[in-house]
């Protein structure tokens, strides 16, 4: 049992990385490889006039150079984005054409125009700055509001406006008669600023043409091999599926942004085609920051009404959305049903709507990263309730008290059913774990010391294992989101599971074998976990929004539950018994009060050797299960972040940070909280540094980490994690998923507590130092004045 | 191109390389000892971190012919038969996720408590926190690999 559910096991994946021996795609080397560097767009908005390639071809080592024609012109196909949504008049979406290299026009800065195929990275990369691109310059829509005034330049012929759609969900007169008659209304305007996800790892990409067999392999930083053959295959016309073979092997960190099949991986496996060759290529980090798909980029306007006891009575939100230059694979479901249908946060909201703009710029495309609209959302509403409880003289704890949803299920305003859930005893096992009761003392303290203290709380709910596929398709999504699981146990007992999830620091290696290990009572080492590649596991859906546990290991129980009931079928017949009496533990199989058992080897064996099986019974025991959610789950919890501001300089240190999360039933908690670690510093890192910045023509500006800040190990503390969780009703473990809550509840909670410490609300993230210091001096004078 | 020479991990070692060639390149590229990562372009990230005449340096920022003659050190080569106490911390604190970054992290956090320990400073957790400002990591929150460096350091 210390290896099953609730242990928190070492990691088996460990070894190979802290030795060095960790297999990444650019770690791969085939024979006969050859290099591609991309040419691409200086200009943010430009018409191509001529690609002059003669120069390049010359140069040394160089293969060929390949350009948007010719790849158009051999089929391949334009990318995508697979989930519909419709705008409030019932018109589709207005999605643009996005060719993997582009043909008449570019549309932003690092946009593909052509590739350099080249015997060495270092001839792939000076070829490609030999060649010689002319372009027309256009006027440039750099951010939203270029994008959507009169007379902004168009960027896709089919969206006029620059608009991709206007969309709403809730109920809007309720919402409107209920604000009108509020006792008390609360009007922000927020925006959620631009991410760079920044994996470790850059994006990698190694592809084979194989042309004895006609077939396609590709090595690729990616969160969803299946998916991305699906796509490569159905869409843009690489290769038919059973030609295409896609690895993802270990994988540095995704974050949402390896989820997305890129242009990168089109062109090197039809490169790869048309060369003959094994084609790799790797960003650079500079690369990395100008093709990655960014994420959030919202500017909202949200007016919360209350009555006289302090009880909301609607929410209106309206959103414009930054999807830059074209729609990502997601991008259109992110800011609709992952943003809009968690506004109703940890509240019971009698009326909501939201209204959502998304609109085309001149930027790197946008879409998922780490939590991906529910971290927007959280933002909106408890920002919210914090300034409410400050306009209205409330305690900003008891505010959401007396809001909190108490009876489950909640049917929310805006599709949501919450299943589960204790929503004031995480918000009671903060507040004691962050001693909220002892903050003035330690705020007095601080002041005596020449610095400001502030305290601020957020209480976020977020949906993951995205569900039932019936209803995502209802919804819009191109894909079901279920996932699938094979058990396989060996004759000589040892197990492999294969699954559709892929792992890319989230410890599937060891987190999905104690679920195994505890289900048959065999050893952890005796479990094998495989997944990742195509021609291994048969589909999957891959990783993200926090889906793995809910999801995928749900997967793999119902696969155990088909083993499990022949294994008992085979003990039965070989111990004369019958099988409902079999006990499954301890490697053994055996009925409880006898000596009659079996070890868990020999039922293997028995049903390979297939001598002595129940008739009828097909030899082999293997089993595969596909898993389809019932419903989302809803990982919920509060976030206290405590801060000291140095006045002189703007400078915030976050001193305390505490997270009470109901994650449901975990497997490993020393993995799960590892995942609140990282989930919390990326939030910070939002909320505090990090801004992926343009200038008005659409130039990067913040383009390497010389300029873009990431969050270093002195600006975040030691997070104080923990749990109070109830068990998920709607999947057989009760798991919630704990991938991405860090980076939805620790924004709000961080600028909470910063205009707490200043006494000035209206600050924007990230909160540098210049920004709060800029802040104290308009609340430090209007203090002063009174 | 030049023949550039040096021991790595302990063995002599030998290649042909151009003379803008980068350390980190002649040991991913040419010795083929690919635990040692390339995570930027600018010298931030420390994911090329290895030991050069026992001091950490980044990879990416060395001439593979400016190590000509040292000794170096990567990940491969710093366990001696068992797991070194910071490979080891790693592992029992948790201390890499997705794992790109942990050849950096150990190869600094070595050189960190060798460092303190020979000037008789004590390595508490600000100043690992501190120590640290050359290496990032995205998946951990940098809580759990703190802790490792915390225990490695009581244990080398």
């Amino acid at each position: 049992m210390s290896e099953g559910i609730g242990a928190p096991v070492k990691r088996k994946e460990d070894k190979r990385f802290i030795t060095g021996k960790g297999k990444y795609t650019d770690d791969i080397r085939m024979e006969n490889q050859a290099y591609a560097a991309f040419v691409r767009s200086p200009h943010a908005h430009a018409e191509i006039k001529g690609i002059e390639t003669s120069a390049a071809e010359e140069m040394s080592g160089v293969i060929a150079v390949l350009d948007g024609a010719q790849l158009t012109g051999d089929g391949i196909g334009n990318l995508i984005c697979g989930w519909a949504i419709s705008s409030k008049d019932g018109s589709p979406m207005n999605m643009g054409a996005w060719s993997a290299l582009a043909t008449e026009k570019v549309r932003y800065v690092g946009d593909a125009v052509a590739v350099v195929i080249a015997e060495s990275k270092d001839e792939a990369q000076a070829a490609a700055e030999s060649v010689e691109v002319s372009y027309n310059e256009l006027p440039v829509a750099a951010n939203i509001a270029a994008a959507l005034a009169d007379g902004a330049t168009e960027i896709h012929d089919n969206a006029p406006g620059n608009v991709i759609y206007d969309w709403e969900l809730g109920d809007g007169d309720a919402t409107d008669a209920a604000l009108a008659g509020a006792a008390h209304v609360t009007e922000m305007d927020i925006s959620n600023n631009r991410l760079a996800p920044n994996a470790m790892e850059p994006r990698s990409a190694v592809a084979t043409y194989d042309d004895a067999e006609d077939h396609y392999t590709l090595y690729s930083t990616s969160q969803n091999p299946h998916v991305a053959r699906l796509v490569l295959s159905a869409f843009y016309q690489v290769a038919p599926e059973h030609k295409l073979r896609v690895i993802a092997p270990d994988v540095g960190g995704g974050f949402g942004s390896k989820i997305y099949i890129y242009p990168e991986e089109i062109v090197c496996l039809w490169a790869s085609m048309k060369t003959r060759r094994s084609v790799k290529w790797t960003a650079e980090r500079t690369e990395s920051f100008l093709t990655d798909a960014h994420g959030r980029d919202h500017v909202t306007k949200a007016r919360m009404g209350f009555d006289a006891d302090g009880r909301i009575v609607g929410f209106k939100v309206s959103t414009k959305a930054n999807f830059g230059a074209y729609m990502s694979l997601f991008s259109s479901a992110v800011p609709t049903y992952l943003y809009a249908t968690l506004l109703s946060g940890t509240y019971d909201i009698p009326a909501i709507h939201c209204e959502v703009l998304a609109c085309y710029t001149n930027t790197v495309p946008v879409d998922a990263y780490r939590g991906a609209g529910r971290p927007e959302a959280s933002f909106v509403v408890e920002r919210l309730m914090e300034t409410a409880a400050r306009e209205m003289g409330k305690d900003p704890a008891e505010l959401r008290r007396a809001n909190f949803v108490k009876d489950f299920p909640y049917q929310t305003q805006v599709i949501m059913n919450y299943d589960s859930g204790d929503f004031e005893g995480n918000m009671n096992q903060a507040m004691e774990a962050a001693d909220w009761a002892g903050f003035a003392a330690r705020k007095a303290e601080a002041a005596n010391r020449g610095r400001l203290r502030g305290i601020g709380m957020a209480c976020y709910i977020e949906a993951c294992g995205i569900a039932p596929s019936a209803a995502v398709g209802s919804l819009g999504a191109g894909v079901g989101l279920w996932e699938s699981a094979e058990v396989r146990v060996n004759p000589v007992g040892t197990i492999e599971v294969l699954t559709g999830s892929h792992s890319h620091g989230q410890g599937h290696e060891t987190t999905f074998a104690q679920v195994v290990a505890e289900r048959f009572g065999v050893p952890l080492d005796s479990i094998q976990i495989v997944h990742g590649d195509t021609d291994k596991v048969q589909f999957g859906m891959g990783t993200y929004g926090s889906r793995s546990g809910p999801v995928g290991i749900s997967a793999i129980v119902k696969a155990c539950d088909k083993v499990e009931v022949k294994v008992r079928k085979i003990a039965a017949h070989l111990l004369e018994c019958n099988p409902d009496e079999l006990v499954i533990e301890d490697s053994q199989v055996k009925v409880p009060g006898t000596n009659k058992a079996l070890g868990w080897h020999e039922v293997g064996l028995a049903a390979y050797t297939a001598h002595n099986l129940p008739a009828d019974m097909e030899p082999g025991l293997k089993e595969g299960a596909f898993y389809d959610p019932e419903n989302f789950t809803f990982p919920m919890g509060c976030f206290i972040a405590e801060v000291e501001i140095d006045p002189g300089t703007g400078k915030t240190d976050i001193v305390k940070f505490v997270a009470s999360d109901d994650f449901g039933v975990i497997i490993n908690p020393m993995i799960v909280e590892g995942q609140v670690h990282g989930g919390i510093a990326q939030g910070v890192g939002q909320a505090l540094l990090e801004e992926m910045v343009y200038d008005e023509s659409g130039q990067p500006v913040s383009g390497s980490y010389m300029d873009y800040t990431m969050p270093r190990a002195e600006d975040v503390p030691s997070f104080v994690v923990e749990h109070h969780n109830t068990r998920c009703t709607t999947n057989p473990l009760g798991i919630k998923g704990c991938g991405e809550a860090g980076a939805i509840g620790s924004p709000p909670a961080v600028i909470n507590a910063i205009t707490d410490a200043i006494d000035n609300n209206d600050i924007s993230m990230p909160a540098t130092s210049a920004k709060v210091w800029a802040a104290i001096q308009v609340s430090g004078t209007r203090m002063a004045a009174e | 191109m030049s023949t550039v020479s040096m021991t790595v991990n302990g063995k002599a070692v030998s290649a042909d390389v151009e003379g803008r060639t980068l350390l980190v390149d002649y040991i991913r590229e040419h010795l083929r000892l690919t635990g040692t990562h390339v995570g930027c372009d600018t010298s931030q990230c420390g994911t090329c971190v290895v030991h050069v005449d026992g001091k950490a340096v980044k990879s990416c920022t060395m001439l593979a012919a400016a190590a000509e003659g040292a000794e170096v050190t990567t990940i491969e080569g710093v366990a001696n038969g068992d797991l070194h106490p910071m490979q080891k911390a790693f592992n029992d604190n948790h201390g890499l996720q997705c794992g790109f970054c942990t050849p950096g992290m150990i190869m600094s956090g070595i050189d960190m408590v060798n460092r303190y320990k020979a000037e008789g400073r004590q390595l508490d957790e600000a100043a690992i926190r501190h120590e640290l400002e050359g290496n990032i990591c995205r998946c951990t929150g940098y809580h759990n690999i703190v802790k490792s460096i915390a225990q490695a350091a009581s244990e080398m």
